[in-house]
């Protein structure tokens, strides 16, 4: 269960992204697939109790990235991002 | 990628926090406000690995310091405030995060609020700000649960002492100094009257602490009629279950 005081920010999980993208992902613009707000990734509200990594939308809270590692491989689940716009 | 840092330098900043100088060889160099994970690797394999702010202004001297805060049942923190020695070396990935920084570029009113060992990527803001001698008017709203556990009291001391663009204001929870004017309690609406800026000179805020710190102070900022747009957070948990 997710309280609503347990999470922290997508900063928290730029690390473990910087092991896939080349560019940082904190500043990167991304749009909630569910409500539409355009964020900042750095803003999303991170989870970080589960099994792995979970991003929600500050706004609707609605899952926006779930990144998760298991032996060789990691595991991205984007779907919750209609884009992510990185800067060059 | 994965650094090396050597352990050049310890100092104790409270009875629970120390502050570790890394010298990082291939260091590319970092913003103030940016962050490194430290990997702890144990014999058997185990990792773990943990965020911290970089306190130390940019420099060409590829040394960085962070400051840690003992957690009462950390599974890290207790190993690098206590057991670490100099000539250690650890394992780190950075610098992190583009966007809780401050730059030099920006000549607005900084609003920088702490919550405990919230201070540290402030901190960077703070010596990055003198360093370059900016134009830019800061104040630090800093609470803290008593007088002994402010990190950098002196350095802070003389900062607020001696430079007029720089205001420190503290706020302690559970214990004041005597005579102090404030009861102890967290922030609240009237402190954030007095120590922070009028929002009408569009400052730009940042706001670091445990995430129900922030949350409040993001609130109170709000209702003081600061806009959300110019309000940056990181918040931090005594979780941090990662692996």
């Amino acid at each position: 269960m997710n309280s609503p005081m347990n999470y922290l920010d997508g900063n928290a999980a730029a690390g473990e992204l910087s092991t896939i993208f080349a560019m940082d992902v904190t500043t990167a613009e991304g749009e909630c697939a569910h409500c539409g707000a355009i964020k900042r990734f750095a803003e999303a509200h991170l989870y970080m109790h589960a099994p792995g990594v979970v991003a929600r939308c500050a706004v609707c809270e609605h899952i926006l990235l779930r990144l998760v590692s298991a032996h060789q491989h990691m595991f991205l689940d984007a779907r919750g991002l209609t884009y992510l716009r990185l800067n060059v | 990628m994965w650094r090396v840092g050597t352990v050049v330098a310890l100092h104790d900043e409270t009875a629970t926090a120390r502050t570790i100088t890394l010298e990082v060889s291939d260091w590319p160099g970092h913003v103030a406000g940016q962050h490194v994970d430290l990997r702890l690797t144990a014999p058997d394999g185990y990792s773990a690995v943990r965020s911290y702010s970089i306190a130390s202004a940019p420099n060409s001297d590829a040394r960085i310091e962070i400051t840690v805060e003992r957690l009462p049942n950390g599974e890290v923190s207790p190993y690098l405030t206590q057991e670490l020695t100099l000539g250690d070396r650890l394992e780190l990935r950075g610098p992190i995060g583009g966007w809780f920084v401050w730059r030099t570029q920006q000549t607005e009113p900084i609003l920088l609020i702490a919550g405990g060992s919230g201070i540290v990527p402030l901190m960077a803001m703070i010596r990055w700000r003198m360093a370059t001698a900016g134009s830019a008017p800061f104040r630090l709203l800093y609470s803290v649960r008593e007088p002994g556990a402010i990190f950098y009291r002196d350095e802070l001391q003389t900062l607020s002492d001696h430079n007029l663009s720089i205001g420190v204001t503290y706020a302690y929870t559970r214990a004041a100094p005597k005579d102090w004017p404030r009861p102890p309690g967290r922030i609240d609406a009237k402190l954030i009257s007095t120590g922070t800026w009028p929002s009408n000179l569009g400052p730009t805020s940042y706001v670091c602490g445990p995430t129900s710190f922030v949350e409040n102070a993001t609130d109170l900022l709000i209702a003081a009629g600061y806009s959300r747009e110019n309000i940056r957070t990181e918040r931090f948990g005594a979780t941090g279950e990662r692996k």
